[in-house]
């Protein structure tokens, strides 16, 4: 060992007050909604999701099953009450695929936001601890409720098959439409965990809206039988929900041509501006809240 | 004056690479930005500038945290209490700099981790980075034990800022840098402490953070573990990069750090040689004094509206709890305090020292052969030590407005510890007539490093006595 101080290799500390402030770039500022990098922010939300995925099927043997379970138990329940006792889908062309198509769907909206109600809580160890942008958090929850989505839809498209449904190119609509789903559940995921931090009776509070709107947005009973009971006005009032608008478009697209486009249930076309506008709202209001917010989700978590 | 074979003294020239040597590398990785002399870092600015910043957090004394608190009382203003965490608190870190931030509990020194990491946002001044910065508060920030060390690293390697391609490209580089290779495919729960602590800081130096905060709860753990973590740090400091240590483990601060700022109460006390802060930090720690200049700076401040709680413990020589003082008030105890071999009045005292214990006494009655006494208790309340004047010859008459001083020196051989004194004033006639008795009126912390679990600690000598034949010396037959 050596006994000798070598030369001091370590940079002498400057003057405090000789440092030129305007050398040396912006200022540093706090957590930020999106991060420097919309695409990082993108690949960190991806990654959160797929290791979610991961975990979820981790251990289980029967993972697959099991994540269909829950739906199709809700599906088997309710076909038989419709078909059966109230025989109200009888009416409906393949009414079984429609009313799992609706399930799958509200189950994927449900899920996605739902969940994003507590994702920064549920994330908490990692909101206190680094900046990263907070964005990735809701939009990891929409993605794994994505994924989800993807697994269930393959009964409805065995179910569409054993029921002798036609296949048609108007199924590739389910995408697009997925997709004005996700930005809708995009939306209302950024206010909903924005505001749970502060509000922490968002949740109770979601949880009656779900459930309401699972009965109120046309899952069980399709537009056309609410036309045949109500007349337009109700099933045009439907319309301007965005949920109901997009379910009503897949299944004209997925089921059968028998079930009326998203249009014609409407009415007219400006009726459809409704919902379109309610979603970009939507998608404005929570970003705008969701930035505003983000900065100081860590200390008031 | 630098002791012979000090790490700082044998500590080998600055490589400015990323990797140790030896280290076999197959992904290049662009090297941080090269200062080839120490002169010549005055050239480049400085790695971190903090210039002024504050930070308060508003805790609500009434929690409302739901809809229908608001809406029952909407003009309400919920009960804000102001806690400042850090007060203007100014300095900079130079490129390649091993930095300590060290302070009591409570001095804010996690407060300004978590602003500089961009956790938190500052209400005032502003923070200058010049590098990447790369936060390490805990080891491996998400890591989740289920998952693979694939996961694990894409996952922590994003959260640190590397994009997901950069992220999947280094993979093989931060397994091989943490010597995992073979483990790969293995989940982490099933890791060993030490692989987990390479993985972690794998990930840290191979995202080419050319700025590392760290935290202290690095610390935690077994000796091996912190061991482990410190050989880490060795291998960062030789990398190049700028380290920030935030700690109150002084031997981390003086084996690692190249300067180091000392935090009290949310204001910079002090910034230099990691020697001397390491001392100051330790005076901070056992005498009121200090705490009490940073305080009356602080109360100096005009801006700052807060009267601010004490944190931690009372001071020592405060009155802690007089709520059972007790006595017919005939005379009264008005003042009691500990004094060092030389007569000075202090709150802390060395192992070892002479110590003398006294009160000042004010008599409102004439009252004759009274008795002085002063205990001595363990912070868990067992009387140590109850020094009196009970064998003592009487004391004689004290007459009413009288005011004396009552003095008991020891040698003390008390072990390193706070101890409570209850002084007390009473008579001892037909029956016990307290004057007056005042439980834990003060404390006492004696410092020092003697290792024992007893209260006492007196000199002492052992001695093993000559193996013999003798049966006597054996265990009784």
């Amino acid at each position: 060992m050596s006994t000798v101080e070598t030369v001091p290799e370590r940079p002498e500390a400057r003057d405090f007050d000789a440092i030129d402030r305007d050398a040396l770039g912006a200022p540093i500022k706090g957590p930020s909604a999106m991060g420097h990098d919309p695409r990082r922010m993108l690949g960190l939300a991806w990654t959160m999701a797929t290791s979610d995925f991961k975990l979820k099927f981790y251990g289980s043997a029967l993972g697959y099953f099991w994540q269909l379970a829950r739906p199709m138990m809700l599906f088997g329940v309710l076909l038989l009450v419709f078909t059966v006792v109230v025989r109200l889908g009888n009416d409906i062309e393949l009414y079984a695929p429609t009313l799992l198509l609706g399930i799958v769907l509200f189950t994927f909206f449900g899920e996605a936001t739902g969940g994003a109600v507590s994702a920064m809580l549920d994330r908490e160890n990692l909101v206190r601890k680094i900046d990263f942008p907070r964005m990735a958090v809701p939009l990891a929850v929409v993605i794994t409720a994505l994924f989800n989505l993807a697994l269930n839809m393959v009964p409805v498209i065995v179910t569409l098959f054993i029921m002798g449904a036609d296949v048609r190119w108007t199924w590739l609509e389910i995408f697009p439409l997925i997709a004005a789903l996700a930005v809708l559940a995009i939306a209302v995921a950024m206010i909903l965990s924005a505001a749970y931090v502060r509000f922490r009776d968002v949740r109770p509070i979601w949880d009656v809206f779900l459930q309401a709107m699972f009965y109120a947005s046309g899952v069980l009973v399709p537009v056309q039988a609410i036309q045949a009971e109500f007349g337009d006005r109700i099933e045009r009032i439907m319309m301007m929900f965005p949920f109901s608008t997009i379910l009503q478009q897949a299944r004209h697209a997925m089921i059968a041509p028998s079930h009326p486009t998203a249009l014609d249930s409407a009415g007219a076309w400006w009726v459809l501006v409704i919902p379109v506008a309610i979603t970009l709202g939507l998608l404005a209001v929570g970003f705008w809240y969701f930035n505003r917010e983000a900065p100081r989700i860590a200390e008031r978590l | 004056m630098t002791a012979p074979g000090r790490t700082r003294g044998a500590r080998g020239p600055r490589r400015r690479t990323l990797y140790p040597v030896g280290s076999r590398m197959t992904v290049p990785v662009p090297p941080a930005p090269a200062a080839p002399a120490p002169s010549a870092a005055v050239d480049r600015p400085p790695a971190i500038v903090v210039d002024g910043i504050s930070k308060t957090f508003r805790i609500p004394t009434e929690q409302a945290h739901t809809l229908k608190e608001r809406a029952l009382h909407p003009f309400r203003r919920s009960k804000v209490r102001q806690m400042r965490s850090l007060r203007h608190v100014s300095f900079h870190v130079e490129p390649g700099e091993f930095f300590g931030v060290v302070g009591r509990n409570g001095s804010g020194k996690s407060t300004m981790l978590k602003t500089l990491a961009g956790i938190y946002g500052v209400d005032d001044g502003r923070i200058f980075v010049n590098g990447r910065m790369s936060t390490f508060i805990e080891l491996g920030v998400g890591f989740n034990p289920d998952l693979a060390a694939f996961d694990n690293v894409m996952l922590n390697a994003q959260m640190l800022g590397l994009g997901r391609a950069e992220a999947r490209r280094r993979f093989d580089a931060i397994l091989e840098f943490a010597e995992l290779q073979d483990f790969a495919d293995l989940k982490i729960k099933n890791y060993s402490s030490g692989m987990l602590v390479r993985l972690a800081f794998a990930v840290m130096i191979q995202v080419d953070a050319e700025i590392l905060l760290i935290d202290e709860v690095l610390a935690v753990g077994d000796a091996a573990f912190q061991q482990k973590c410190f050989d880490e740090f060795e291998r960062i400091r030789e990398s190049g990069a700028t380290v920030i240590l935030v700690t109150h483990d002084m031997t981390a601060v003086k084996r690692f750090c190249d300067r180091a700022l000392l935090l009290e109460r949310g204001t910079v006390v002090a910034i230099g040689d990691p020697e001397e802060i390491g001392d100051r930090y330790l005076d901070m720690n056992f005498s009121s004094d200090a705490r009490q200049e940073v305080a009356a700076e602080i109360a100096a401040d005009t801006d700052d509206a807060e009267d601010a709680p004490a944190l931690g413990g009372p001071a020592p020589g405060t009155i802690i709890d007089d709520t059972d003082r007790h006595g017919s008030g005939r005379a009264e105890i008005v003042d009691s305090w500990v004094e060092d071999g030389s007569g000075r009045r202090v709150e802390h005292l060395p192992f070892g020292s002479p110590c003398t214990l006294a009160m000042r006494v004010t008599f409102h009655d004439t009252i004759e052969d009274p008795l002085f006494g002063i205990s001595v208790l363990t912070d868990q309340g067992v009387t140590v030590f109850e020094p009196n004047n009970l064998d003592l010859p009487p004391m004689g008459r004290f007459a009413a407005g009288e005011t004396r001083e009552v003095r008991i020196a020891f040698a003390s051989y008390l072990a390193p510890g706070r101890y409570h004194l209850t002084p007390a004033l009473c008579r001892d006639e037909a029956a016990l007539e307290w004057f007056d008795r005042r439980p834990k009126m003060h404390s006492l912390l004696v410092t020092g490093t003697v290792k024992t679990l007893g209260t006492m600690h007196p000199p002492f000598t052992l001695t093993v006595d000559e193996a013999t034949d003798d049966a006597t010396t054996g265990p009784a037959a």
